[in-house]
This record gives structure tokens, C-alpha cells and sequence, in this order.
């Protein structure tokens, strides 16, 4: 996957986890947490739709790095690159 | 057969806890004993009509767009949307003692108006209590030393009247322990009753569980309904498999069960330490519904709930006789804001009731009971709410020997043992309780007892 494919399908996730938000308007380089009002409980959906969308593992000291839509993408874009959606 | 979970009881914590399972691939299995779903919120049928049980109203209404409300985490965590609960709010509900009255809608500010109104000389007390109320952290898992709602509430308030008013549909609505709360359960009751507000869904409890478990199913969960557990199976203290009535072993990497705490250690093989006492759950109710042939604003019924003390303390207890008519709670379930108006007029009247002695009657003696201290309920309700009894057209009337056999809750206590395991862990590893006795009360807090057990013992473990 691309930076950018790496990128629209975190969206997607957004999407799925948070479906009355905007997300046209989002800050890449904003924290996520604030944009769209996520909770820990959002942030624990995001890591189990990698696991279940392309089988991986996000470990829990990791979860720093999902801040903003830019350090997502930085961060799972080299342990993504050789992934494919699952099924 | 070897399954991800097992969940013990298709209510709606069951349901949750199965619906956040299936959602991310596991294979999971839910166990009702009973041929309904549903639990302590469901429903029943007679002569055409379909009654909801334990549901007055729903609490924690929240606006759509709200997240951070806990029915916004409901909503996101089992992803539906606010239209799909097709919720319907409350119009005015009322507080009623001897000499005074209090309202309440969905929004607050008119709440806290009718404290500064009726109680003038509580206003700055009563804004100390809402301050200590917004800074608690009452959705803390951690497990906290119990501390009096009554003391704090004598702390920030002087008038006893006051206090007990607040506590009056708080405690109805769902202390599992007599005459006091704990404080976190108090906020809990407080924030979800009188700052986020009541709806009811349309369509009832049947509604909103057939859109919980039709979720669950389409996300590959697997339903056996009529089907008991016999035994839960442990070896060297950790969770093996689950033995039903008919004989046949499921076997699982761990269970989470909504049945309720001391209920589930008694099904334990072989068997755990022995119980406290002090952890059955002993509050339980008798509430009758009565169909009126007419709306019941037109009988003078012009509430939504009336929460009710006929003298100037409240007293929430096991009553020594089979009921206490003392106080009560009445639902008119046409005040609420149907897009339509409900076919027909329907009033239920809910008090509290003595356990025991309900057990103890006979059949006959028991159908005898029902009809007795249903009327004289209803003699006492007269001295302070319009009488309906002329405008009945069909009653039913259910007790704590009712709610014991279709939930199998100890004596019928719908809010479970009053000792709350608040991280679910039991002694028995790999076995987790969700729902009443975890701590989250109301139909929104089972559902999200059932959400945060399966985050906590699963999900995040995985």
C-alpha cells in the first residue's frame, strides 16, 4: 500500500467508527482525538479494524503514534506497505 | 464446537457484549435460557397486546450528535445510528410528596429551576451538589471504597425533604441497596435521569431488542434461545465450558455472563467459595398496567412518570408486609412524544414488594395477593392522582415471583446484588460478568456494561 492508499483506508475506518462525521475537513496534521471527539474506546475500534481488515497487529505502547492522520499514516505505512485488504 | 466467548443471558448486556464480539471476526455464542430475549428489559404478550417489562422510560436520552453521552457511546460502539432507536421523549415528569412537588423534562435548566423555586433556601446547597456531581468520574472500572450518596447529599443540602425527593426516582429507577446509594451510583442515576433525560423507544423493548440481536446475528453470532445453562464447567480455577440442560458441552476460551454475580458462582462445577449473603439482591417489585379505554390526560394523568411518596420521608426498603404502597412510581405511556399516538390508553403503577413473601403464597392465595394489593395500591394512589380504575378495560399485574422465573434473578431483584463487581472479574479465571451487577444501571447501562466488558476482557486481550 501507498501513502496515500494507507491513508484512504484509515479514513474508511474513520468512517465506519464515526459515520456523522465529516471528514472532508479533516487536519492531517491535527490530533484526531479532538477533531472528531474520539474516546479511548474509538481508538481501541481503529486498532481492531487494521487486525481485522488487514491482520495487523497494533501493540498497545504503539497506540501513541495513532495521534494525527499524519503520524497514522507515518506509522503503519512501512508495516502496511505489503498488505492487502483480508478476504 | 470450540468458541472465542460464550455469553451467558440474551438481555440486552448479553446482546452488546455478543454484537462488539461478532463485529470484529470472533466466534461467539449466546445462551438464553428463556424462549424470549431480552432479560429484566422485555416483554410479553397476552390476549394481543404486547407489554414491555421493565421499561418505564429509557434514561440517558441524548440528543443525535451528542458522542460523549453514554448514549452516544452506545450508538458509535455497537454502530447504529440515533434514528435507528427511534427514540421518543418524555413530555413532564414529577417528583410528588405530601406538600410539595418537583418536575423535570429533558432539560435540565427547567429541573434546577423548580430546586431554586420550591426550595429557595437550598439554591447555593444545590449548586454544590451539581459541582461535586460534574467532576466525578463515575464510569471508572476501578473498584473504590463505597461512599454514602446520603452523607454527601447531607452535606450540601439542609433540607431533608429536598434529599429525599432527588433520591426518590433515583432510587426507583435503580438502587439495588435500601434507604441509600453509593455516590458513584447516584451519579450515575442522576446524570441519566434528570441531566440527560427520558425516552421511549417506539415500538418498545421488542423493538430495540430485535434490532440488537438481528445486528449480532448478521455479524455471524450465533443464538440459542430455550436452552439453559446446567453447570459452567472450570478446571484448577479457569473456565472450561459451559454444560446445558439438554446435555450438550460448549467449550470456549472464556465466558461472560449477564445473569448476575452470585447467580453465576452457584452454576460453577466444582463449586466456589461458599457466598456472603450480604451479595443477593433482595429489592424487587410488583407493577401492574393497566389498558384504559381512553388517554390518561383526559382522566387528569397529564404526566409523563409521577414518582411518588405519600408522606414526607421516603423510605426505599423491603417492606415487611407483600407490599409497600407508601410510595410508588406511575407511567403513562402515552405521555411521551410518539410521532402517533398510541393506540390505547396505558398506565403502570410500580411498587416496591417483599420477596419472600410473595414466594411463600400458595397459587390461589398468590392470585388472591395480587388482586388485593393491587387495589389497595391503587386506594392509596387515589389521595393525591385522579382515579382511572373506572376507565380499565384489562389489567395485569406481575411480582418478584414473576420476575424471578423469566430472569432467574434471586428474588426478583431487578437491580441485581447490591455489591457491584465494576471490572466483572469473578474468582474463576476467564469468566466475566456483564450487566446489573456489573454497576451500569437502565436499559443504556446494560447495553454499555455489556460494550465495556467485552472491550476490557477481550477485545483488548486479543
Amino acid at each position: 500500500m501507498t501513502k496515500e492508499e494507507v491513508r484512504a483506508a484509515i479514513l474508511e475506518i474513520l468512517s465506519d467508527i464515526a459515520p456523522d462525521e465529516d471528514l472532508s475537513s479533516i487536519d492531517d496534521d491535527k490530533k484526531l482525538r479532538e477533531q472528531f471527539n474520539l474516546d479511548s474506546m474509538d481508538f481501541l475500534d481503529i486498532v481492531m479494524e487494521l487486525r481485522k481488515r488487514y491482520n495487523l497487529e497494533v501493540p498497545e505502547k504503539d497506540y501513541e503514534h495513532l495521534v494525527t492522520l499524519s503520524s497514522c499514516v507515518s506509522y503503519l505505512q512501512p508495516l502496511l506497505k505489503n498488505r492487502q485488504l483480508v478476504g | 464446537m470450540f468458541y472465542d466467548a460464550l455469553i451467558i443471558g440474551a438481555g440486552l448486556s448479553g446482546l452488546a457484549t455478543g454484537i462488539r464480539l461478532a463485529m470484529f471476526d470472533l466466534k461467539v455464542c449466546i445462551v438464553e435460557k428463556h424462549t424470549e430475549i431480552g432479560g429484566l428489559n422485555s416483554f410479553y404478550k397476552r390476549k394481543g397486546r404486547i407489554f414491555d417489562v421493565g421499561l418505564h422510560a429509557m434514561t440517558n436520552y441524548a440528543p443525535k450528535g451528542t458522542r460523549s453521552t453514554p448514549l452516544g457511546t452506545l450508538l458509535k460502539q455497537l454502530r447504529f445510528r440515533h434514528d435507528d432507536f427511534r427514540l421518543c421523549q418524555q413530555q413532564v415528569s414529577e417528583i410528588r410528596f405530601p406538600d410539595k412537588s418537583l418536575r423535570f423534562t429533558n432539560d435540565f435548566e427547567f429541573f434546577a429551576q423548580e430546586v431554586r423555586d420550591r426550595f429557595p433556601g437550598q439554591t447555593d446547597g444545590f449548586q454544590k451538589l451539581l459541582k461535586h456531581i460534574r467532576e466525578f468520574d463515575e464510569l471508572s472500572l476501578d473498584d473504590r471504597a463505597a461512599v454514602s450518596a446520603r452523607r454527601i447529599l447531607e452535606n450540601c443540602l439542609s433540607d431533608p425533604l429536598l434529599i429525599d425527593m432527588i433520591l426518590c426516582p433515583l432510587m426507583f429507577y435503580g438502587s439495588a441497596r435500601e434507604d441509600d446509594m453509593d455516590f458513584y451510583q447516584f451519579v450515575i442515576m442522576f446524570k441519566s435521569v434528570f441531566m440527560e433525560g427520558l425516552a421511549k423507544p417506539q415500538g418498545g423493548m421488542r423493538y430495540i431488542l430485535n434490532l440488537l440481536a438481528e445486528k449480532y446475528k448478521s455479524l455471524g453470532g450465533e443464538l440459542r434461545t430455550g436452552q439453559a445453562v446446567a453447570s459452567i464447567d472450570t478446571r484448577q480455577g479457569a473456565f472450561r465450558s459451559l454444560t446445558l440442560s439438554g446435555g450438550e458441552t460448549l467449550g470456549a476460551e472464556r465466558a461472560i455472563s449477564s445473569i448476575g454475580y452470585v447467580e453465576t458462582l452457584r452454576l460453577c462445577r466444582p463449586p466456589v467459595a461458599p457466598e456472603d449473603p450480604e451479595a443477593i439482591g433482595r429489592i424487587s417489585f410488583i407493577e401492574s398496567l393497566f389498558v384504559v379505554d381512553r388517554q390518561p390526560k383526559e382522566l387528569g394523568l397529564d404526566r409523563s412518570i409521577v414518582f411518588y411518596s405519600a408522606g414526607p420521608r421516603f423510605r426505599y426498603r423491603v417492606p415487611a408486609e407483600p407490599v409497600d404502597t407508601a410510595s410508588g412510581v406511575l407511567c403513562c405511556a402515552n405521555n411521551f412524544d410518539y410521532p402517533e399516538p398510541l393506540p390505547e390508553g396505558l398506565i403502570r403503577l410500580t411498587n416496591l414488594a417483599n420477596p419472600g413473601q410473595w414466594d411463600r403464597f400458595q397459587r390461589k392465595e398468590y392470585i388472591e395477593a395480587k388482586k388485593e394489593w393491587r387495589g389497595r395500591a391503587l386506594e392509596k394512589l387515589r389521595k393525591f392522582l385522579p382515579d382511572f380504575r373506572e376507565s380499565v378495560v384489562f389489567l395485569d399485574t406481575f411480582t418478584p415471583k414473576t420476575i424471578c422465573k423469566y430472569t432467574g434473578h434471586i428474588n426478583g431483584a431487578v437491580y441485581g446484588s447490591p455489591q457491584k463487581i465494576k471490572n466483572g472479574v469473578t474468582p474463576i479465571q476467564n469468566l466475566f460478568i456483564c450487566g446489573t451487577d456489573q454497576g451500569f444501571l437502565g436499559i443504556v447501562g446494560a447495553t454499555l456494561s455489556g460494550i465495556s466488558m467485552a472491550n476490557l476482557h477481550v477485545l483488548k486481550s486479543l
